[in-house]
């Protein structure tokens, strides 16, 4: 297969699920720890996060820095790696914004969960060009998502 | 004076594949400066069109945010360890706040 995948349990995509409706309407967000292989990126555990956007939580997210260490120290802790982040779009499409693209780093996986009305939907990864002008998308290999999507 | 640049994860392509990098600065921003010299393509990921830091990255020095010391002209001295630390942001499709 060509392009960038991301393993992930049908286990962690059910949490980022469940996540995604217990903040609705407001964005969820989170880090995705795991271990980065030559041939695809696996993800072995989550790390849920408070929104710290309080002043637009329905259409914004913020991980702050020090939230960016506590993951960092706790994959570590784990021994494995911080390789990428997941969040929300409620009653949105799973497409990356360009507000998104403005604020991403390049490397990391960006796992984005639509949520309409409640309900989980589509669930896409995303990595950001090495230029910045926009975003590949990243095949998930998942169960969970061959059953529902 | 000998001080350790911290490269985040997702910026160590940029570097050489380098966990940190020795510049001899005297403030952060001639580190950065040397360090963006070095490696030029991190500088996109660094520094916004305008020159000026992005807003989503975050420089430490040793375990003090910059932001509440001199800004990018805080002084550095022999044995300060500098980090660049991201912060995560991202939001709706369409949806403009004006931030």
């Amino acid at each position: 297969m060509s392009g960038p995948v991301l393993k992930i349990s049908a286990e962690l995509v059910s949490r980022i699920h469940a996540h995604g409706t217990e903040t609705y309407p407001h964005e969820c967000c989170g880090a995705l720890l795991g271990r980065n292989g030559e041939d695809f990126r696996e993800v072995l555990d989550l790390l849920p996060l408070a929104n710290r956007r309080d002043d637009s939580p329905r259409n914004r997210f913020e991980v702050t820095a020090e939230d960016v260490l506590l993951a960092e120290k706790k994959a570590r802790e784990m021994q494995l790696g911080l390789v990428g982040w997941y969040h929300s779009h409620p009653d949105h499409p799973a497409q990356p914004s360009e507000y998104d693209r403005e604020h991403a780093w390049p490397w990391y996986s960006y796992i984005i969960v639509s949520v309409q009305q409640r309900r989980p939907q589509d669930t896409t990864s995303w990595r950001l060009r090495e230029d910045r002008s926009g975003y590949d998308r990243e095949a998930i290999e998942s169960p969970a998502l061959s059953a529902t999507s | 004076m000998a001080v350790k640049v911290v490269i985040p994860t997702p910026l160590r392509a940029y570097a050489g594949k380098l966990e940190s990098v020795e510049v001899q600065a005297a403030t952060v921003a001639e580190a950065l400066a040397l360090l963006t010299a070095r490696f030029g393509e991190l500088r996109k990921h660094l520094f916004a069109d305008d020159g000026r830091l992005r807003s989503f990255v975050n420089v430490y020095v040793n375990d003090e945010d910059i932001r509440y010391l001199q800004k990018d002209q805080t002084r550095v001295g022999e044995g300060d360890i500098i980090s660049i630390v991201p912060s995560i942001a991202g939001g709706l499709r369409g949806e403009n706040n004006g931030d």
